[in-house]
């Protein structure tokens, strides 16, 4: 698939940089002129991707985040955020509604959202080297709506 | 991210503004929960009209809410609830749980 635009960027695992990440997304997304909703559906997957690396990558300490934003043939986004943290040992459990180990302030649903959301993800993890997660949205050119 | 609050009656209004993710999920509850200690309202509004963003983070703001009031039989209801934090609330069923009122943007 040919990539007509890309971006890449990577930062430490605090949670004030969630908003810088899903901020430069949606920047880029824009560039597919967007409904308001498909911009909003973009900013929250990558906020709940990033905000996973955050809460679950490094525990007890602080470690890279890197993503990576490619707009693809046919107004495809493309959306990958991988980190080299501790990895998850169960994904179906972990992609599971409301399953969490995030604590009082999490929901649960992360994943949820970024299924139902965009059009697809995927989600590779190897424990002790880290999880990669990558998402895809056709943002739908304005002609046909 | 900022929480005021106003009391009208019985009634405790909370309204949360800005950008509700992970980040400022914590101090969100904390805050929420401190005017609750204070007032403890028999019913709370939490009026979400002025979140310019929210993720997942804003369920479990919400479902902390409501937990905290109904441990001493409190109420919550959503109002104003800007489109996409309604969409994000009912994906997750929480409507089922805590009634939400009005949409505050087409």
């Amino acid at each position: 698939m040919n990539v007509q635009n890309q971006m890449k960027m990577e930062f430490l695992s605090r949670s004030a940089n969630e908003a810088l990440a899903r901020s430069a997304v949606s920047q880029l997304a824009a560039q597919l002129d967007p409904t308001l909703e498909e911009l909003g559906d973009i900013k929250t997957s990558v906020s709940e991707a990033v905000t996973n690396a955050v809460v679950h990558a490094y525990p007890d300490k602080l470690g890279m985040v890197h993503l990576r934003a490619r707009l693809l043939e046919g107004g495809v986004l493309e959306v990958t955020v991988r980190d080299k943290g501790v990895g998850i040992e169960d994904v179906d459990q972990a992609r599971a509604p409301l399953y969490t180990t995030g604590g009082e302030e999490r929901s649960g649903m992360g994943f949820t959202i970024m299924e139902s959301f965009m059009d697809k993800l995927a989600v590779r993890s190897v424990p002790g080297r880290g999880t990669t997660v990558v998402m895809r949205k056709r943002v739908m050119p304005r002609l046909l709506r | 991210m900022r929480v005021t609050w106003e009391l009208r009656g019985s009634r405790l209004f909370l309204y949360l503004s800005g950008e509700l993710d992970h980040h400022a999920a914590h101090q969100a509850l904390v805050e929420v929960g401190a005017a609750l200690d204070e007032h403890m309202p028999m019913h709370c509004v939490l009026d979400l009209s002025g979140l310019t963003f929210m993720d997942s983070s804003g369920i479990a703001v919400v479902l902390g809410t409501y937990r905290r009031l109904k441990s001493y039989g409190g109420e919550l209801s959503l109002t104003r609830a800007p489109n996409h934090a309604a969409k994000v609330l009912t994906m997750a069923g929480v409507d089922k749980i805590v009634p939400i009122a009005s949409v505050a943007r087409p």
